[in-house]
């Protein structure tokens, strides 16, 4: 008798062990989602704003038991893999993924990473969201690429528009760091602003991304008198040191860039000398932003400490990863059944007050549906913060 | 060219501190310090978390700083250059130990300053301004003015002091030093410390100018092996030298060269490249080392 309670217990004790792994399985389906990008060296902030704005909505959603896509309930896993912000490291990020089985990657963060990548995404089926400005990225015959912010060539022109018909700007002069993405963007800057009838009085000063002490770099911009000076594609590392110089070289004009930048590093680098800074906004203001953007904000700065204003466009890739594919499971795994919902896709954006829509656009700058609708928030930099100048959208 | 003279004194004053360092554990122990620049944006970081999170005076910051580098310098001489030494006599061995501790203490920085540019608001405010041909913000010439004073206080320290001459002794020879009583490994020890507290030292004088941020450390060590080849390496007086040339060749270059983009460092490396291939121990080294 005791013989034979002894083995029922162990058949069942063993059942129970041997079934776990698949209970396990059944409950706790893993969605990977990919990030490529830059998390380390000088432009760090970028990369890192994106990866901790993944992984805190990730935790998040995982926190209130999954994301339901079809019948399935998935916990959200973030792959992460820092390029250095060199291309031979992207693509070997973007290889990794494909290994590691993932279709949906956020980044990378630069112009060559992005283009980089291209090949490897098309061949394994990945679709990437990168920060990066290429036309050829989002317009056909590529189809993989969808833009995850708002590029410069759209929010430049925004830009010189409101500073010419508000603040009558006649002048410009554009300096850049000596790097692909910022001599780009000085590019579309220059060809932005000659189509506004403004004079490019210096658009051909470069510095290396190390310099120390901007004066000599700044002096030969400053004597040709700008009204506006653009630092073209200037990271948030740079920025106060750009600022600073030109204003201690007696510089009063406007300075603008169409890169988001930090309000408190900012503050600390150039403090009053940053009066007046304009620059492009996470795409999210006090009037705009719901109170799931600010459990956001909370929830961010309780798990690194500090929130990050990038934040506030970067929220949106991992958003609109899962809402589309929500609205079409069988992408789950297959990119092409991706791309066939992003014409007609719409769903509720949490991140805004009102009826605002997540849905795809582009169709203006690419020809096609390549980019995530996020609101085009043009900052000035006020008294140690960030207010808001104007919002537009685009189509 | 008032203003460029201006701007290249002030940049060879920073660029000749940053140099004194990685020259002086180069002549001590013939280390090349791959780390130097990671120590100098450690200081730079020390000296914004005194100030700025603590909110204590700027010279605190400056002293947290030379210490806190002091200590480390210290620490990874006896527990991982000096077993290294000791134990192989491959030159690439402690080169590539030191490579391995700029990447640690990148990965150090990340985790426990963050990956966002940090900066120390004006210690001194307002502009000099010389009739528009000399315009130059009081805090640089406070800093230059500092680093200039550091530099002389270095010298002095070498020359008069007991432990200074020491280090002298040991860089010039280190077996006759051995054998006059010289401590080789306290003095290697001091020696890399000091090297180390210059750094963090310079870090936490241009955290105020410049900022600080986890991208820094790698060019910085560029800038300070170019100016030490410039002048000789092991020199103290070379690395002076490498360091004011390199900041007037900088400030000449960065306003006669814009028009043409941005040649200013293909020009110094394209010259330095010959001036190597004439005088391979630069200005003041010589050439048995």
């Amino acid at each position: 008798m005791h013989k034979r309670t002894f083995l029922k217990f162990s058949a069942l004790a063993a059942a129970t062990v041997l079934s776990m792994p698949l209970m396990a399985h059944a409950e706790d389906a893993t969605l990977k989602i990919g990030f490529v990008g830059v998390t380390s060296g000088p432009a760090a902030a970028w990369g890192i704003s994106n990866q901790r704005s993944m992984e805190t909505r990730a935790a998040w959603l995982n926190e209130l038991g999954g994301v339901k896509i079809g019948d399935k309930t998935y916990n959200i896993q973030i792959v992460p893999f820092d390029d250095q912000k060199d291309p031979k490291r992207a693509i070997a990020g973007m290889e990794k993924m494909a290994q590691d089985g993932v279709h949906y990657v956020v980044g990378p963060n630069v112009d060559d990473g992005a283009a980089a990548v291209r090949p490897v995404a098309e061949q394994n089926g990945i679709m990437y969201f990168p920060y990066a400005f290429p036309k050829e990225l989002f317009t056909a015959p590529a189809s993989n690429a969808i833009l995850g912010m708002v590029a410069n060539y759209q929010s430049g022109p925004a830009i010189y528009k409101y500073l010419k018909e508000n603040k009558g700007v006649k002048k410009v002069a554009f300096v850049a760091a000596n790097e692909s993405d910022p001599l780009s963007q000085r590019e579309s800057g220059i060809a932005a602003a000659q189509a506004l009838d403004l004079e490019v009085v210096s658009g051909n000063v470069t510095y290396q991304v190390d310099t120390t002490d901007f004066t000599p770099v700044l002096l030969p911009v400053i004597q040709a008198s700008p009204d506006l000076l653009v630092l073209s594609g200037v990271s948030p590392a740079n920025a106060p040191q750009l600022i600073r110089s030109a204003r201690e070289l007696g510089y009063t004009g406007f300075i603008s860039t169409e890169t988001g930048q930090d309000a408190t590093v900012l503050q600390e680098g150039a403090g009053e000398l940053a009066e007046g800074f304009i620059s492009v906004g996470g795409a999210s203001t006090p009037e705009l932003a719901s109170d799931t953007m600010k459990e956001f904000v909370e929830r961010y700065t309780k798990m690194f400490g500090e929130y990050n204003d990038e934040s506030n466009t970067k929220v949106y890739a991992l958003e609109y990863i899962i809402e589309t594919l929500k609205a079409n499971p069988a992408a789950i795994d297959n990119v092409e059944e991706y791309k066939k919902t992003i014409d007609t896709f719409e769903a509720a954006n949490p991140f805004m007050k009102g009826d605002a829509k997540l849905k795809y656009v582009g169709m203006t700058s690419f020809g096609q549906k390549r980019q995530v609708s996020v609101p085009l928030v043009v900052n000035e930099y006020k008294g140690g913060k960030f207010e808001t100048l104007f919002v537009g959208q685009v189509d | 060219m008032e203003q460029i003279i201006a701007n290249g004194l002030y940049l060879g004053a920073q660029y000749a501190l940053i140099a004194l360092g990685l020259t002086l554990i180069f002549s001590l122990m013939n280390v090349l310090n791959f780390a130097h620049g990671q120590m100098y944006v450690f200081g730079g970081f020390v000296t914004y978390t005194v100030v700025v999170q603590l909110g204590l005076p700027f010279v605190v910051g400056l002293f947290a700083s030379a210490l806190v580098l002091a200590i480390m310098g210290a620490a990874i001489e006896k527990f991982l250059f000096a077993p290294v030494i000791r134990r192989s006599k491959r030159d690439e061995s402690t080169m590539l130990l030191a490579a391995g501790i700029a990447f640690f203490l990148d990965a150090v920085i990340l985790l426990a300053f963050g990956e966002k540019q940090r900066g120390v608001p004006k210690i001194v405010n307002g502009v000099f301004n010389w009739d528009m041909r000399i315009i130059m913000p009081y805090d640089r010439i406070l800093i230059g003015v500092l680093a200039i004073l550091l530099i002389v206080v270095f010298i002095g320290f070498m020359n008069y002091s007991r432990t200074g001459r020491a280090m002298r002794a040991l860089a010039q020879d280190k077996m006759a030093a051995q054998l006059m009583g010289v401590n080789v490994a306290r003095y290697s020890m001091i020696g890399f410390a000091l090297g180390a507290m210059l750094a963090g030292l310079v870090g936490g004088l241009l955290v105020t100018i410049t900022g600080v941020n986890l991208g820094m450390g790698g060019p910085t060590s560029v800038k300070a092996f170019l100016m030490i080849m410039i002048g000789g390496a092991g020199v103290i007086s070379g690395a002076i030298a490498g360091g004011f040339i390199l900041g007037m060749m900088e400030s000449v270059g960065l306003t006669v060269l814009s028009a043409y983009g941005d040649i200013t460092y293909l020009v110094i490396f394209a010259t330095l490249m010959v001036f190597l291939a004439v005088r391979p121990q630069g200005l003041m080294g010589k050439p048995w080392g």
